[in-house]
């Protein structure tokens, strides 16, 4: 049997990002129309679970991460409603959003929360996977820049999380920094450890080109969940481009129920038109992938260098070489004035 | 010169490095550490540096309160045990300082409202957050000029300086640090974010403080509000930095700070914990610098 056929048969559930990834790409200004029209055509398009809230999740309407138009229950109160099928889910960052937000999202009809932590420090998210199983949704741990933990680690940390009460575990290439090598032992190693009953998930980043590759190297090597998004509307260089990857699929006879020729339509008529920019590798999220920096650190490093004259480029290598991590968006412009101030673009003020 | 006698309960990392603070302190001796554990690292080094110590709880302690003439006890468990610590040594005439996010008494932000505090003789006072000590000072700075109507920080701590304690409880971190942003900070609205990182080797804690003005910020005035301030917390944290800012853009101004620790018991990476244990020893100072002065007289809560 040939590689190619080897994933016949097997039955992937597939996660949008395009309305939680894909508003860190609209600097969060989404409307709640488009949100409506973006989930509705999703959900006619057999996309199970769909993801809606402000791009950093519950908690995330603030200075350091952005304020969107609407707040996150304004969102889901138009939008759950809409629903046929799919379910609706959020993102929960401990340290950012608290059990209390996520008892509001349950309020307004949210069924699966991903529940995130950095890729080292699975512990902080207990409270909050119990309390998301507690209300009865699908729960999902979820590992951010996991290139920055090895396989055996990652597999330590999700152990905690399948611990904790996670359906899930996912194994988050936040920075889109992964090859399939890297995505293969990864998932490999958590399969080892994690009971039969837990699912794995992958969520990429198409930084280095590497998310449909990334995604299927995840399947092969035992996950059954797959974040993406139409378009590939998300952070950096997007997501993993859910109608790209879902013609992959076709091919190799993955199982997706989703509608491919729907949502390649989708991704032309609905989602390029609403782009600020057009969300690619260019120069500034290939250094991301490239450097392993988080991806929503993109618009913001572009900003920085805007402000203080400092290129993007190199903000963003110091970032990956001062080891930040997701939610440390103010240490950009920190970092930005550290290096106009050595550069003699700006004056200490004391 | 006489000092007032102090006890530590909780052995941890908290209590030991307290141990180191207040030796140093011409007002402050270290008398008592209260643990559960008697194998406990903080317990024996205690011991080591002279202290008596139980691993029986607070209830251990209890019996020697009057004959060891304790006045001050600082408070290193958790939100849980607090309230009946307290109750039991405020029954005793002990004044508490809390270390825990149980803040049953008023919080305190050294600079910013001690002096309040001291005057009027309460009997607990609570420490906030790490984070809180570290950012609230620069809230303040900011609307003691003009109003806040939006506080925003975010506290980034090195994976190796957060405990167990912390991990399993964020979202306390969050609601304690958040309402004290508005009740001391003075912030019509605060949010509190914490990031903790893992890099090796550890980063020191660094914390960025954003204020929303009502109106346009009077840019020279609130510049030197800051730098006073940050004067003010160097008295007790000598390794509290403004790195960058004030940055002023429109209605925010940001500001950008660090704070190494002194490497008592906690290496110096642990800011955060050190800002804490510093505040915790800058606030039973004020209180046994005026008990020693006739001042103030510590009452039994026995009647109340």
């Amino acid at each position: 049997m040939s590689e190619i056929d080897s994933l016949k048969g097997r039955k992937v559930i597939i996660h949008d990002m395009c309305l939680r990834d894909g508003m860190h790409a609209k600097r969060e200004q989404m409307s709640v129309d488009q949100m409506v029209s973006i989930a509705t055509a999703l959900d006619d398009a057999g996309v199970p679970f769909i993801q809606v809230s402000h791009g950093a999740g519950l908690g995330g309407n603030s200075l350091q991460h952005g304020f969107a138009p609407h707040r996150n229950e304004e969102y889901w109160q138009a939008v759950v409603p809409r629903l046929k099928r799919a379910k609706a889910s959020v993102l929960l960052i401990p340290g950012l959003g608290t059990m209390r937000e996520l008892q509001s999202a349950y309020d307004c009809g949210i069924r699966s929360v991903h529940v995130a932590t950095h890729c080292t420090e699975a512990d902080t998210s207990p409270q909050h996977i119990a309390f998301a199983r507690k209300l009865g949704m699908d729960t999902s741990g979820f590992l951010m820049m996991a290139h920055l933990n090895n396989p055996e680690g990652l597999a330590q940390q999700g152990k905690m999380m399948e611990s904790y009460g996670a359906h899930t575990v996912y194994i988050t290439d936040s920075a889109g920094y992964m090859l399939p090598a890297d995505v293969k032992a990864r998932v490999g190693a958590l399969r080892a450890v994690l009971k039969p009953e837990t699912e794995i998930g992958f969520h990429g980043h198409n930084n280095m080109g590497m998310g449909i590759a990334n995604s299927i190297a995840a399947i092969e090597a035992g996950a059954s969940r797959i974040d993406a998004s139409v378009a590939g509307l998300g952070a950096g260089a997007g997501n993993t481009p859910l109608e790209v990857f879902l013609a992959v699929c076709e091919r190799m006879g993955i199982e997706t129920g989703c509608d491919l020729f729907k949502l390649m339509d989708m991704a032309e008529d609905l989602i390029f038109p609403l782009m600020d920019h057009i969300v690619r590798v260019d120069r500034a999220s290939l250094t991301l992938g490239f450097a392993g920096v988080y991806s929503t650190f993109l618009l913001h490093a572009k900003r920085a260098s805007e402000r203080f004259g400092v290129p993007a480029r190199d903000i963003l290598v110091e970032l990956g070489r001062k080891k930040m991590i997701g939610g440390q968006e103010d240490m950009i412009v920190d970092t930005a004035m550290t290096m106009a101030k050595e550069r003699g673009l700006l004056k200490e003020v004391a | 010169m006489k000092k007032i006698r102090c006890a530590l309960i909780g052995s941890g990392n908290i209590g030991t490095d307290l141990i180191y603070k207040i030796r140093r302190s011409p007002v402050l001796e270290p008398v008592w550490m209260v643990g559960i554990d008697p194998q406990s690292e903080g317990l024996a080094r205690a011991r080591e540096m002279g202290l008596k110590t139980t691993a029986e709880g607070v209830d251990g302690l209890l019996p020697h309160v009057k004959a060891d003439d304790i006045q001050i006890a600082f408070d290193a468990t958790s939100a849980y045990v607090h309230a009946e610590n307290s109750r039991k040594l405020n029954e005793l005439g002990v004044m508490m300082i809390d270390l825990t996010p149980a803040a049953i008494g008023p919080l305190c932000v050294p600079p910013v409202n001690l002096r309040e505090h001291a005057d009027k003789v309460e009997m607990n006072v609570n420490m906030i957050s790490c984070a809180g000590q570290a950012t609230i000072p620069i809230v303040n700075a900011v609307s003691r000029i003009q109003s806040v109507a939006y506080g925003e920080i975010i506290a980034s701590l090195s994976s190796k300086s957060v405990g167990p304690g912390t991990r399993a409880n964020l979202d306390e971190f969050t609601y304690t640090t958040s309402n004290a942003i508005e009740v001391v900070g003075g912030a019509k609205k605060g949010k509190a974010l914490a990031i903790i990182n893992p890099a090796e080797p550890p980063m020191l804690m660094r914390n960025t403080i954003y204020c929303l003005t009502d109106d346009e910020p009077d840019e020279a005035r609130i510049t030197e509000s800051i730098l006073k301030m940050i004067g003010e917390v160097q008295k007790y944290v000598p390794g509290y930095r403004l790195v960058n800012g004030p940055l002023f853009e429109g209605k925010k101004v940001s500001v950008f700070m660090e704070v190494a620790g002194l490497g008592d018991y906690l290496p110096r990476y642990a800011g955060n914990l050190d800002i804490m244990t510093a505040a915790a020893t800058r606030t039973a100072e004020m209180f046994a610098e005026e008990i020693l002065a006739g001042k103030i007289q510590l009452k039994s809560l026995e009647v109340a």
